[in-house]
């Protein structure tokens, strides 16, 4: 599968990681080249330096054949700004689109974009270990 | 009117002070609390402090019984969510982005933002109308319906001198309203009318003839 990855983070490296390591072709996007440095020296995938609003940089990353594109930068609104040209613009079919807002993640859900509110998540999960 | 402004900077101050001004109700959102301090001296209850994309603090400024959310601040994506959140969680009848890359004017009107404002642009066809260029300058674009005036000023070497419109071959689903010669005289043009170098012409084109009109008019 061919993957656009925006945000080179914990998560978005992790994720890379992840996915070249089962043989899928990874492009990872980042307005800071040193964030690169998170997926190591023998990276195999494609990096890419800019924001992920831009179509140009989006372009460039190869999204106009990407099966799926992944927006995990640590914007929720740069991400959701970017899932949405990924969608509707360029009409990647799947895409994923991390919102750490529980009250945007809602209001973005029911536009139908596939979202990802690590926040809910998380509190979620703690409140259930708690009540053990 | 009551109008939302997001975004206390410079465009946001005033256009604020300028709708306070004609005699709206005005509430301008600001994120930075130290921004929000110095409207506040000058603009006073007409500043909350709050994100804009954020849906409580758009409850609490009242944006059910908004008329116009205007966003402008510096981050487009920013002004997106602004509008979208407006629209999509408290239906606000009309939604204003400001945009810095010019590029996503289509982006935001495909998204469903109904007015989009791009500084960058207005400078570019600003500059455009300064350069004696063999181009054509957009007055105004329908994008809906995909029909432009434009402006543009026959160059010494168009082709087009010297021959009766009507021989022209300009296409059925473009016509040109007016004529400006040497800056003074009025010409309402008919197929008899030759154009003379120099002339300024107003053309009301489809966008898929605006490049046959070009060649036409240019070579």
């Amino acid at each position: 599968m061919r993957v656009v990855i925006l945000g080179c983070g914990r998560t978005g490296s992790y994720l890379a990681k992840m996915l070249v390591a089962e043989g899928h072709q990874v492009t990872v996007i980042d307005k800071d080249s040193a964030s690169f440095a998170r997926l190591g020296r023998d990276f195999p995938g494609d990096l890419v330096v800019g924001t992920g609003i831009d179509e140009d940089v989006l372009r460039q990353a190869g999204i106009e054949q990407a099966e799926a594109f992944v927006a995990v930068t640590h914007w929720d609104n740069a991400n959701v700004m970017a899932a949405q040209v990924a969608k509707e613009i360029f009409g990647v079919p799947r895409v994923i689109c991390r919102i750490y807002d529980p009250l945007r993640n809602e209001i973005y859900s029911a536009l139908r974009l596939e979202t990802i509110c690590p926040t809910l998540w998380g509190a979620t999960r703690v409140k259930e270990v708690l009540e053990g | 009117m009551y109008i939302i402004v997001v975004g206390g900077g410079k465009v946001g101050y005033y256009l604020t002070k300028s709708l306070l001004e004609q005699g709206h109700e005005v509430l301008v959102i600001e994120k930075d609390p130290r921004k929000c301090a110095v409207l506040t001296d000058e603009l006073g209850a007409n500043v909350l402090h709050g994100d804009g994309c954020d849906a409580s603090s758009m409850a609490e400024a009242g944006v059910e019984r908004a008329d116009v959310v205007v966003a402008v601040t510096g981050d487009d994506e920013d002004n997106l969510v602004v509008c979208q959140v407006a629209r999509h969680k408290f239906n606000v009848p009309r939604t204003i982005a400001r945009i810095n890359n010019p590029k996503n004017e289509r982006i935001f009107r495909r998204l469903g933002i109904d007015v989009t404002v791009s500084s960058t642009e207005l400078i570019l066809s600003q500059i455009e109308q300064v350069i004696p260029a063999q181009s054509l300058v957009h007055l105004l674009t329908l994008r809906n319906v995909g029909v432009s005036f434009v402006e543009l000023e026959i160059p010494p070497d168009s082709p087009a001198l010297g021959r009766p419109l009507r021989e022209l071959g300009i296409p059925d689903d473009c016509i040109l309203p007016l004529v400006v010669r040497e800056g003074k005289e009025a010409i309402i043009p008919y197929g008899d009318t030759v154009l003379k170098a120099g002339d300024q012409v107003i053309a009301v084109t489809s966008d898929a003839s605006e490049e046959t009109l070009r060649r036409i008019l240019f070579g």
